[in-house]
């Protein structure tokens, strides 16, 4: 709460950009149903993102520059803070669906398909063979799907892009630093680590995928392995090239000399996501790779 | 972490001007007001839209044998009446009553973000378009029940279902956005003197309902996802051959639907704490056990989804605790209940039309609660599980409960927004009309379940006849009552008696104490002071 008058709350006029990104974002999904029932080309996907993205240039622009025009007093500054923290938990809460699925999966319809709890007759007399394990390589009905061959090693890629990730984390807190002892040169040049990082991460991220497709046959249709494996790592790289998208934008607007010890909300919310995309990662690694 | 900014004085001028023109107005307009009023017409057209609905099932109740329409048609009208009522009716509804009433309630001067609540509503039109588009479609609407399991809405739902479930990640986009702007604004945008404990019941059952909102919107969207990678990109959440199980679909669903039922009841709590004082004039008794009971149900809510599955298959173990948590929860309701009737004991009583709607939702809002008692009783829900007393029991806590909640806020708050009173003898014949009528279209639906009537069904046996017709008949009559709705609302904003700033002899609040009726464009440029 802040005793400032409320004349000093930034109420903006009307705007535009609403309508424009629903239109975008209508377009998009739209495009994507027709596109997936064969009857659209992919074109409109690509015209719903590409106003999607004029929108959150236009009105992220307009944040910007109202931002550096001074227009936003303490109390605004606090909404924004709470905005992003309480949109980081509704993303923590969709991961949770999946980490959700992976477990129950794990815990419960993987054992009771092999006769866990009370299922034994069941499973005797409809797929007799299958036997439970996880990571799971033998299916109930194996010929419906392509099988994997084998499972993912956690020590190779996926650890080297733990370390990564990590680093990354440390890189963007001494980025921080540097910018509240208004060291603009060490800011951009940690930030870029920063990007670095995520970036590197996303293509290592690539060349595991291409090994999991290529060696392994472990795929997005490998059974409840492979949709757990590659949605729960799918939605994380995106989040994670979201992520260092976004870290790009605030080195650019870090090199302008936009922020200042005082004020530099864009740059910790930021990071705020970042930490979150880490941690997540974390998650993924103990769960899906390693244990 | 975090230092002061500064702001200079040249932006003062924002706050001067008043609405633009036209139809630009509404959309590019950042007001809180207007968007709410806006939330509230999307909330009626829903309503009546899906009340359509409503009445062609009930026609084809109305005799036993197929009359009016085909089985897969009535499955479709099943599906998009619960679909279109749940996220189009009862939750904008309640979004545009915080949209209205949050700010001016806590003194704000709009609300935290206002740019973003813009974009809150106007996804939803967008998405309800698309949601309603599918009917006219190749393969029909969405007809798997508004819960759309799995297999029904994976392995053999129709391609339209792909515009189903991108309608829901939009309509959740929107959820998630409408809340957290909503909780900014309560934890942030409060006049100062206004502690948390200060607050009206109604801010602090939205504050409570935005978190809801927020931990669960997702978990649904998520849920759609693996519909769609399951139904397009060979996944197999929901496909035991590939070591999923459709039951897991129903695990992640109700971990969103149980706390969904909450976030469209808890904001009709906030508004029956304000309006049973106002015409008792009385304060609220019990006001800190109400904010803990709330606080109390939210979090129960979390832990009882299973409560909707047990005759899904589900070791006893669970059965036992999922029915004991769920029955723990008529402890935080009871506390309402018996507050608001503490709060009316030794009053002076008055019976305007707002008072009537909200003394209709304590008493059917209760007899809702108790069949949901019995519902719970895991034994007892085997008989009852998909029959019509079912339908009965989320009929009386959704209709005469969250709807009368919303129908009673809009004769309590009217005068404030427009500036006019409702006609009284008008809006008395509504609550009597509709509550006669809604007993005899949901009262019999007990007998019909309870005696072995399936729902989700376009026929039955011969020996439901009777029941039905006059559930039809009720029917009817509450459909029509809501037109008549339509007419007073219509009528009162275009005029009517004057209001004054108080509006109510009893009324007190922000809201009433400090704003003319119809209040500023931009109210409370200057924070009010707090007792």
């Amino acid at each position: 709460m802040s005793s400032a008058s409320n004349q000093d709350y930034y109420v903006p006029h009307g705007t535009h950009w609403p309508i424009i990104g629903s239109v975008g974002l209508s377009l998009t999904v739209i495009g994507f149903a027709n596109f997936l029932h064969g009857t659209w080309s992919a074109t409109p996907i690509f015209v719903g993102i590409a106003i999607l993205i004029f929108m959150m240039y236009g009105w992220f622009g307009t944040v910007v520059k109202e931002s550096l025009a001074g227009t936003y007093n303490a109390q605004v500054d606090m909404s924004f803070r709470w905005g992003m923290g309480w949109f980081i938990f509704s993303e923590v809460m969709f991961f949770a669906a999946f980490f959700g699925a992976l477990f129950y999966a794990r815990m419960y319809s993987v054992p009771w398909l092999d006769g866990g709890s009370n299922n034994d007759a069941t499973a005797q007399y409809l797929w007799p063979d299958f036997e439970a394990t996880w990571p799971l390589l033998t299916l109930p009905l194996a010929d419906k799907f392509e099988v994997a061959k084998a499972t993912m090693n956690a020590w190779g890629l996926p650890f080297i892009n733990t370390v990564i990730l990590l680093t990354s984390g440390l890189t963007v807190t001494l980025a921080h630093w540097a910018l509240k002892r208004r060291d603009n040169v060490w800011l951009v040049y940690w930030l870029f680590a920063t990007v670095a990082l995520g970036f590197g991460f996303v293509i290592l991220q690539g060349v595991e995928y291409v090994h999991a497709y290529q060696d392994l046959n472990l795929r997005l249709d490998s059974g409840i392995y492979g949709s757990t494996f590659f949605m729960l790592t799918g939605f994380h790289g995106f989040h994670v090239t979201m992520g260092a998208t976004m870290l790009l934008i605030i080195m650019i607007r870090a090199a302008k000399g936009h922020f200042s010890p005082e004020n530099h909300f864009a740059f910790e919310a930021v990071a705020w996501y970042w930490h979150f995309v880490d941690v997540v990662w974390l998650g993924l690694f103990i769960f899906v790779y390693w244990l | 972490m975090y230092t002061e900014t500064t702001h200079d004085a040249a932006h003062g001028e924002h706050h001067d001007h008043g609405p633009a023109k036209g139809l630009m107005r509404w959309v590019t307009t950042t007001n809180h007001k207007d968007i709410g009023t806006l939330y509230l017409w999307l909330a009626f057209i829903m309503l009546l839209y899906g009340g359509s609905m409503a009445m062609i099932i009930r026609l084809e109740l109305f005799q036993p044998g197929l009359q009016w329409v085909e089985p897969h048609f009535f499955n479709q009208m099943t599906t998009m009446h619960g679909l279109v009522m749940v996220f189009g009716a009862i939750m904008p509804a309640f979004v545009g009553l915080a949209n209205w009433l949050v700010p001016i309630m806590i003194g704000a001067p709009d609300m935290a973000l206002p740019r973003m609540n813009n974009w809150s509503f106007w996804i939803l039109p967008f998405a309800f378009t698309m949601l309603a588009s599918t009917t006219f479609m190749e393969g029909g609407a969405p007809a798997f029940g508004w819960t759309f399991y799995a297999p029904l809405s994976t392995t053999f739902a129709p391609d339209t279902t792909d515009f189903f479930i991108f309608a829901v990640h939009l309509m959740g986009i929107s959820s998630v956005m409408g809340a957290i702007n909503i909780i900014a604004t309560i934890l942030n945008m409060r006049a100062p003197g206004m502690t948390l404990m200060k607050m009206p019941l109604f801010v602090w059952t939205w504050l409570i309902t935005a978190y809801l909102l927020i931990a669960v919107m997702p978990v649904l969207a998520g849920a759609v996802t693996m519909m769609l990678t399951d139904r397009h990109f060979g996944t197999s959440f929901f496909d035991a051959a590939g070591g999923g199980d459709p039951v897991m679909f129903q695990h992640i669903f109700w971990f969103f639907g149980h706390p969904e039922v909450y976030i469209m009841i808890l904001p009709a709590f906030g508004i029956i704490s304000a309006i049973i004082p106002t015409f008792a004039r009385k304060p609220l008794f019990g006001y800190s056990s109400m904010v803990y009971a709330t606080a109390s149900i939210a979090i129960l809510s979390f832990m009882v989804w299973a409560h909707h599955m047990f005759t899904t298959g589900m070791p006893v173990a669970g059965e036992l605790y999922f029915m004991y948590a769920t029955i723990l929860i008529s402890v935080p309701t009871g506390v309402k209940v018996f507050n608001w009737v503490t709060t009316m004991w030794k009053g002076s009583m008055t019976f305007e039309t707002p008072m009537l709607w909200a003394l209709g939702f304590i008493v059917m809002f209760t007899i809702g609660g108790f069949s949901g008692l019995m519902l719970g009783v895991a034994p007892v829900d085997t008989q009852y599980h998909d029959t019509y007393f079912v339908v009965a029991h989320f009929h009386y806590v959704l209709v005469t409960g969250a709807l009368y909640s919303i129908i009673a806020a809009f004769y309590y708050w009217v005068p404030k927004w427009t500036g006019h009173m409702y006609d009284e003898k008008l809006g008395k014949i509504h609550f009597w009309w509709s509550t006669i009528a809604v007993n005899v279209l949901f009262f019999p639906q007990h007998f019909v379940g309870l005696a072995g009537m399936p729902r989700r069904i376009p026929d039955y046996s011969l020996q439901f006849a009777e029941f039905n017709m006059i559930s039809s008949i009720g029917g009817f009559a509450f459909g029509l009552a809501q037109v008549f709705f339509l007419y007073i609302v219509i009528k009162t904003i275009k005029g009517g008696e004057k209001a004054s700033a108080q509006v109510w002899e009893g009324a007190t609040g922000l809201e009433f104490e400090h704003l003319p009726s119809p209040p500023p464009y931009h109210s409370f440029t200057e924070a009010p002071p707090v007792k």
